[in-house]
């Protein structure tokens, strides 16, 4: 993710033709270190559910603050270059699609939270069963935030589709690890719910962070080339 | 929707300048169409060429056929003093007759017309004066210079003049340039008001007044219509990369 950064900062040096741009090329490198706080605290949001770490969950949520902290900055800039500059065409797409994009990363941190919470429950008590499919869905979240913001990034269509195509290995994944717990934890042993529902929660809370990286790539493809693909049947 | 002016393959000259080429477009009943471009891309010539100013300029001709409510109004039997009474025009900066009252502006162009009656002049001066959201302002000062009235208030005076004689359109040559923000907010509220019952054609620099008013907007560069599209289309989301490039500012 760092690399996608040097990268925007490469590219920022090519063409300078407005002042304009300057401040947008800075909207730009905003969103992608909050989208770099994101994946990590994902990362970290794991790792934390893997080693079952109560207090690294708990600084997880305290960090959350810094990610808020960046969704107001981002509001209020954005906010500001549309009372100001007025942009129109594509950079107001541009500056549109950061609002939305800036309240999709936010709702993700929120679930890092939601995860580290579930991990706070599961704490104390050893885990119910060896997890496969939840990392596996961590993973992918993961890779779909970071794909998604190159997309956003490099301004590519293709990328951002590819990012929407995986919203349904999401679902199955998320299905795997419900149908999972449900059949042969929950409904054979009612004393295991304690620690079966928390899993169930963290499948569900990834399973919505992919939905938001979906969400993203879908803003990027409007950003871009204006066409809505959001809520329409898949033709690509 | 009525296709109410039809320009077909119009080309302008200033004698050896040519100055718009080729221009085609169909514009709409009761809709506001703004003109836009940068300076000198001939979009003051275009909307001269609907009422036909562009010939009393020394030097000046076209060619091309412009339609109104589908005759040609080149053809070799139309007035052209006729055509100008069926297409009013509001310019850049506001021009009310200086020796005449607020009154007599706006009933100049009826008496020129031989309305002498002063109950008739009576009912259409007011009325003018209130379509251009004028008459609260000077009805009591009727018989008060022309040019004695702020900048806002002297370009509704023109509207009012040109409303007067009943044009079927109105074009617009930058009307709001000269003006403050609180007057521009007048003129455009009153030009959102009016077409209800004109077509409104309006050629502006500024790309939010244009966003604004308009229907419709018309992007001519160099002489040549480029794109011509709903406004919300060419604001949001323009087909051709000059028009993107000119609007959001990366123009030249």
């Amino acid at each position: 993710m760092t690399s996608l950064i040097y990268y925007h900062q490469s590219q920022r040096e090519r063409h300078m033709e407005r002042h304009f741009d300057e401040e947008l090329a800075e909207l730009k490198q905003e969103i992608l270190i909050m989208g770099t706080m994101v994946e990590q605290a994902v990362d970290r949001a794991q790792e934390a559910l893997k080693n079952l770490d109560a207090e690294e969950a708990h600084q997880i949520i305290l960090e959350d603050r810094r990610i808020d902290e960046m969704e107001l900055t981002l509001d209020e800039k954005t906010l500001r270059l549309l009372a100001l500059m007025q942009p129109l065409a594509v950079d107001l797409r541009f500056v549109a699609m950061v609002m939305k994009i800036t309240t999709d990363l936010e709702r993700m941190a929120d679930l890092a939270v939601d995860i580290a919470q579930r991990v706070i429950e599961l704490a104390g008590r050893p885990l119910l069963k060896p997890l496969h499919d939840i990392p596996r869905l961590s993973l992918l979240a993961q890779q779909m935030i970071r794909d998604a913001l190159e997309a956003f990034l490099k301004e590519d269509t293709e990328q951002a589709k590819k990012v929407i195509l995986k919203d349904s290995e999401a679902d199955q994944l998320r299905n795997l690890v419900q149908t999972e717990l449900i059949r042969d934890f929950m409904e054979k042993d009612v004393s295991c719910v304690s620690r079966a529902l928390p899993l169930l929660l963290v499948a569900r809370h990834l399973e919505r962070i992919c939905d938001h990286a979906t969400n993203i790539a879908e803003d990027v493809i409007y950003m871009v080339s204006a066409k809505v693909v959001k809520h329409r049947p898949r033709t690509f | 929707m009525n296709e109410q002016v039809n320009v077909i393959d119009l080309n302008a000259y200033f004698g050896h300048i040519h100055v718009l080429k080729g221009i085609n477009i169909a514009i709409e009943q009761k809709q506001v169409t703004a003109i836009i471009g940068p300076s000198g891309c001939g979009k003051s010539t275009f909307i001269r060429c609907i009422n036909r100013l562009h010939e009393v300029v020394p030097s000046a001709r076209l060619s091309g056929e412009v339609f109104l409510d589908g005759k040609n109004i080149y053809a070799p039997d139309v007035d052209p003093i006729e055509i100008r009474h069926r297409v009013g025009m509001v310019f850049q900066r506001p021009n009310p007759f200086p020796v005449l009252s607020i009154y007599d502006n706006v009933a100049a162009g009826l008496k020129l017309n031989g309305v002498r009656k002063r109950g008739q002049l009576d009912g259409i001066v007011e009325e003018s004066l209130k379509m251009a959201a004028l008459w609260d302002e000077v009805k009591d000062k009727l018989g008060a210079s022309g040019v004695s009235l702020s900048g806002g208030q002297q370009q509704r005076l023109c509207i009012a003049r040109a409303l007067a004689v009943k044009p079927e359109i109105i074009l617009f040559d930058e009307p709001c340039s000269a003006l403050d923000p609180i007057s521009t907010g007048k003129i455009e509220e009153l030009i959102f008001r009016l077409k209800q019952d004109y077509t409104i054609i309006i050629v502006t620099h500024n790309m939010q007044q244009a966003a604004r008013v308009s229907d419709r907007a018309a992007f001519f560069l160099l002489g040549e219509l480029i794109e011509f599209d709903r406004t919300e289309m060419m604001f949001e989301a323009p087909a051709d990369k000059r028009t993107e490039d000119y609007i959001t500012g990366r123009f030249g």
